[in-house]
């Protein structure tokens, strides 16, 4: 299979501090890469790297073969690299339609990049894209704060999915949220890689990300200590490398 | 099931209950006074309040993008002194309006500059506004309050007819455009977004900054319209006009159930908030209660309308986490 995204020594400082440390990693197309490590490993700086949030001080990034260089959030948006936070990505008071479309609305009688807002075509679109993932839910004009835990990832997964994300960066998905929540979230997760969609997915619980993971990376003080193939590891060795790094 | 869904979901507007809010006092104040609801006192009433209105619309749109302007009551005082100046100055009246509006525009870019550009709460920025352009009112006033140029094209903003004012046609104008764009454009929903997560927006790619900054414009921009329709229905710049407005427009917003932490709140509850201050002023006048309970009357509305919204808000939510469970 071939690789969507090489990083090659990355380096990032913050104020001083060598927060990410000459670090390069190999993605392969429609895998899920479980990417591990304890709080400020520098798990954080790598996604904000490869999400354009922040740039490298040094280093390259390849995405399908070409060299990129994000100058914004949205130029990886673009390209196909959608990030989920570990805060919610969505606005608690807004509608589910209304988030989905978040800074892509579709809109029609446009003057350079403002338009209205084609409702009925977004509340529609967005009651597909949540079904495609599963998630049923009653009506898309529902505020976002109704929903529990599991189902606002899963709008978020929606989203990215409706858009056509070739990889999707998922931060802390399954925080703070209940076991059967959490198993919910892994699903829609799992589900991704048959759509073609690649998943990195970043936490510090390795027992969430182990049962679908195809691929882990162990980090520690900014540097990658380790990146297997799941069939090369055990549980008990990933625990032994997070816990005495 | 759909049906009780849609009445909650209704129920849950805040700016139904400030509606609800305002058939209350109507009714109340025409049991009170039966000239309450007079064309006359229709009229007088809303002769005044169109002004009030545009303000209000401006500062609901700045909350709910996250922000605040205290410097809106100046403003409204600023623009007007110095259109009215610049006519005696020989200036043509068209381009000493259009080079007054432009000052409530850069007011509001400055406004917008200093909170974005420094990271400090727009509350502080605009505070120290509100004294900086009320001052220069002062000082452009040259010590006496100048005679109103009758040049100046006043009729076309406060033309008296039968019961209303040209200004209400305006504020109407401006209602309805700025709550097309509030909740029907993208630009509307880029507000909301920012004013309600602020973080999750940009990383969504929108330019909270941009955003914001075009709020601060918007605001200012109102403000100094709305005080030029007054000084043209008054015929009289005044350097104390528009004094304590800008917690009065904030309060207009909120009973509108524009919420203070930004993200919620629409252009109809603003207008509607304005109007109930405007029509509790008048009722209580003509209640034959003293005129000095008007600011405590305002004074209660505001707390039961946030204490109300907050209720109902909070309800709802709960519900609907209720529902999701089963």
């Amino acid at each position: 299979m071939e690789d969507i995204i090489v990083c090659e020594g990355l380096n990032k400082y913050y104020s001083g501090v060598h927060a990410l440390k000459d670090l390069s990693l190999k993605i392969k197309k429609d895998s899920v890469v479980g990417l591990i490590g304890d709080n400020g490993a520098g798990k954080s700086t790598l996604i904000k790297i490869l999400s354009g949030a922040h740039q490298p001080d040094s280093g390259h990034i390849y995405f399908e073969g070409n060299k990129v260089k994000f100058k914004s959030t949205k130029e990886a948006m673009n390209l196909g690299i959608e990030t989920i936070y570990q805060y919610s990505a969505l606005i608690p008071e807004m509608s589910i339609a209304r988030n989905i479309f978040i800074g892509r609305e579709q809109t029609q009688y446009n003057v350079g990049n403002f338009g209205l807002m084609k409702t009925k075509t977004m509340q529609d679109d967005a009651m597909k894209a949540l079904t495609d993932v599963e998630l049923h839910l009653r009506s898309p004009d529902t505020p976002v704060n109704q929903l529990s835990g599991g189902e606002r990832q899963g709008v978020v997964i929606a989203r990215a999915m409706y858009f056509k994300s070739k990889v999707l960066i998922l931060d802390e998905p399954t925080n703070h949220l209940s076991v059967k929540e959490t198993n919910k979230v892994l699903r829609f997760v799992e589900g991704l890689k048959n759509q073609g969609v690649t998943s990195i997915f970043i936490t510090h619980n390795l027992s969430h990300v182990y049962p679908i993971a195809d691929h882990l990376c162990v980090m520690a003080r900014g540097e990658k200590i380790a990146d297997m193939e799941k069939k090369d590891t055990t549980i008990d060795h990933l625990t032994d490398l997070l816990v005495n790094g | 099931m759909s049906k009780n869904f849609s009445l909650r979901s209704l129920l849950v507007r805040p700016e139904v209950a400030t509606f609800l809010m305002f058939l209350a006092i109507m009714i109340g104040f025409y049991i009170a006074n039966e000239r309450f609801l007079d064309a006359r006192n229709i009229r007088i009433v809303m002769g005044i309040t169109p002004e009030y209105i545009i303000v209000a619309i401006g500062i609901a749109i700045l909350m709910i993008s996250g922000e605040f302007d205290l410097s809106v009551g100046s403003v409204f005082a600023l623009v007007p002194m110095t259109i009215v100046q610049m006519v005696h100055q020989g200036i043509p009246p068209w381009f000493a309006i259009f080079l007054g509006l432009m000052i409530g525009i850069i007011v509001g870019f400055v406004n917008g500059f200093i909170t974005l550009r420094f990271g400090i709460p727009s509350f502080i920025a605009t505070l120290g506004m509100l004294y900086i352009a009320r001052s220069l009112t002062t000082v452009a006033t040259a010590g006496f309050p100048p005679p109103f140029p009758h040049i100046l094209p006043n009729e076309l903003f406060v033309y008296q007819f039968e019961l209303f004012r040209a200004s209400l046609y305006w504020a109407l104008l401006v209602a309805i455009v700025l709550g097309v764009m509030l909740h029907r454009s993208n630009v509307g929903n880029w507000i909301y977004a920012t004013g309600g997560d602020q973080n999750a927006a940009s990383s969504m790619g929108i330019k909270t900054g941009n955003v914001k900054m075009f709020c601060f414009i918007l605001c200012g921009f109102l403000a100094g319209f709305a005080g030029m329709i007054q000084t043209f229905r008054l015929e009289a710049p005044l350097p104390s006009q528009g004094y304590l407005l800008e917690l009065e427009s904030i309060a207009a917003a909120v009973i509108g159930g524009v919420s203070l932490f930004g993200g919620i709140g629409t252009v109809f509850g603003a207008v509607i908030g304005a109007i109930l201050i405007r029509f509790l002023e008048s009722g209580i006048i003509m209640a034959r209660i003293d005129a000095e309970w008007f600011r405590a009357g305002l004074g209660s509305l505001i707390i039961i309308a946030v204490v109300f919204n907050t209720y109902i808000s909070r309800r709802a939510t709960r519900i609907g986490q209720n529902k999701a469970k089963d």
